[in-house]
């Protein structure tokens, strides 16, 4: 039934295509995670009156995320051409999208974590503080759980761009479900494997939209 | 204990420079309960915040427990915040956290073993009376359970100071007497220096030693809450005694008094500590033979003991009427004859 429905589909190509998508967006949203949460927070702690108020570092800070949220994803891969060969000797496969990938994101993420941050009662790093907390105790023990629903639901958001950008990243030999739908499907004109690779897409979205507002609601204890 | 000396803070904003305190001169000792008192922007919370270094003082020195707090830092300061401990007005407790979480928060900063964490936080939660509540979180409690919470949290690492930020300002009244009994209590047992501040006078009233009355900035009146009820200074202090005492509404009645009984002296009285138990009036009758018509009365507790509040109306024939106002002065009771309302 299937077969007759999507005569051109091969389930072994799509299933490939699949774990490369996963493959890609795993990784690539577990760095950005990290990434985006330490810029987020530095840019949140250097802002005016926090513990580390710097103009000059917040503006230097702020610019960098600003610049590389504002350029388009698809030129940014071309851009990082140079700096993936150097790092990885290469610019095909799915490891050479995760340096776009997690560049991409990381600023995306980290303007999210800032707003996340923000949210946050005063009083309580206040409180913190006259207890003799540390910084680096007020970064973990107050701002990232205080904040968490707020930075899990961030990040399910920036998971599902980054499905997306692996798609585009499929045009630097990626792999994955957007590179199987546009070279196998649109340029050799077979619809059935288009849509069959589009509904592949929608299911893992689905799944990680899912996953992430299970999560965030059971750690929101408000 | 807590000395603070010629003390300003100037704040540095868009328009300009802004004082926020003003040459104080402040002394608090161990164990007492220090009431500041102040309408909003008054500069209070600037100053409590100056005792544990979240603000530093433009000029002048802060000394808390033997430590110069206005001019450490760094790991020094977090050190000494461990035994100033505060708490505030919105409790700010971290929601993520369980009511035994939150307690034992100060005492994972303090790097207190985890066994010993958890028997102080049993500890603590028997004495603010949230027993059977320590898994809950704070979204599931009420303001008064939070503010406990709060209170629990602050004394973890058995303070010498506990500094009070507005800490009944957002709670009802009923809830606000029974916050205050347990500070007072926690007072006793522990024997910890207090000091709070407030915009209600009823606070002071309750469980202050001493007070002080800030207005724009300045300390404009010190001194025991009973001496500062009984005869206030400052016109902003007499505000805040009527904030109290009542006497707002009285004035109406003493003035329907004064028209309606021309004859006679109306004459405030106030009493303090033992004097407010003497049957001081019928004795006025019985031994002078004057009329006494009671227009208004007000008893008071006060952390030092009660105070009250009486206006009567004495008449009879004028020398029974010096003679009865004698005998009350004499008394050691604060008589003053009112004229007009």
């Amino acid at each position: 039934m299937l077969s007759t429905l999507f005569p051109n589909v091969s389930w072994e190509d799509m299933w490939q295509a699949t774990y490369d998508t996963l493959y890609m967006t795993i990784i690539s949203t577990g760095a950005t995670f990290v990434l985006g949460l330490a810029i987020g927070i530095l840019l949140f702690l250097t802002s005016p009156h926090q513990v580390w108020a710097n103009k000059v570092a917040n503006f230097i800070t702020g610019s960098l995320v600003n610049i590389f949220r504002s350029i388009p994803f698809i030129v940014l891969i071309i851009l990082l051409i140079p700096f993936t060969k150097f790092l990885l000797g290469t610019i095909r496969g799915v490891n050479a999208a995760l340096p776009a990938l997690i560049v991409g994101a990381a600023p995306f993420y980290a303007r999210m974590v800032l707003i996340a941050l923000r949210e946050i009662d005063k009083g309580v790093i206040e409180a913190a503080r006259s207890m003799g907390a540390k910084t680096s105790t007020i970064i973990w023990k107050v701002l990232i759980p205080e904040a968490l629903p707020a930075l899990l639901s961030g990040i399910t958001v920036t998971a599902v761009t980054l499905v997306g950008y692996t798609a585009m990243a499929g045009i630097i030999g990626a792999g994955g479900l957007g590179n199987l739908a546009f070279i196998d499907g649109f340029q050799r004109s077979r619809e059935d494997v288009t849509l069959m690779a589009t509904i592949f897409i929608l299911i893992v979205v689905f799944v990680i939209q899912f996953i992430g507002d299970f999560v965030t609601t059971k750690t929101d204890k408000r | 204990m807590i000395e603070l000396k010629d003390i300003t803070k100037v704040y540095k904003t868009k328009n300009g420079e802004l004082t926020a305190v003003q040459d104080v001169n402040l002394t608090i000792n161990k164990g007492e309960i220090f009431g500041i008192i102040g309408y909003s922007g008054a500069g209070k919370s600037t100053l409590i915040r100056l005792l544990n270094g979240l603000e530093k003082p433009t000029s002048g020195t802060v000394n808390v427990n033997g430590q110069q707090i206005s001019s450490i830092s760094g790991s020094k300061l977090r050190l000494a915040r461990q035994k100033i401990s505060m708490i505030f007005q919105h409790f700010n407790l971290l929601w993520s956290r369980t009511v035994a979480e939150n307690i034992a928060f100060p005492l994972e900063i303090a790097g207190v073993a985890k066994s010993e964490r958890a028997k102080k936080v049993k500890e603590l939660i028997d004495l603010v009376g949230l027993s059977g509540r320590e898994n809950a979180y704070p979204s599931q409690l009420s303001g008064g359970q939070k503010q406990r919470v709060g209170i629990a949290r602050a004394l973890a690492n058995n303070p010498e100071v506990l500094l009070c930020d507005e800490a009944t300002s957002a709670l009802d009244p009923e809830t606000t007497d029974s916050i205050l009994e347990l500070l007072l209590d926690i007072n006793k047992r522990l024997g910890l220096s207090i000091v709070l501040i407030t915009h209600e006078m009823h606070v002071i009233q309750k469980i202050c030693h001493r007070v002080a009355v800030m207005e724009a900035g300045r300390i404009v009146e010190t001194g025991e809450v009973l001496r500062v009820f009984q005869n206030p200074q400052a016109e902003i202090t007499k505000n805040f005694v009527m904030q109290v005492s009542g006497t707002k509404e009285t004035k109406v009645s003493i003035e329907q008094v004064l028209a309606n009984y021309p004859t006679g002296k109306i004459v405030k009285l106030t009493f303090i500590g033992n004097k407010t138990e003497q049957p001081i009036i019928s004795q006025l009758i019985k031994q002078f033979d004057v009329e006494v018509n009671i227009v208004h009365g007000n008893i008071s507790q006060t952390a030092n003991g009660p105070y009250g509040t009486l206006i009567v109306q004495i008449d009879g024939e004028n020398s029974n009427v010096v003679q009865a106002l004698n005998l009350l002065k004499s008394n050691e009771i604060q008589t003053e004859v009112i004229e007009h309302a």
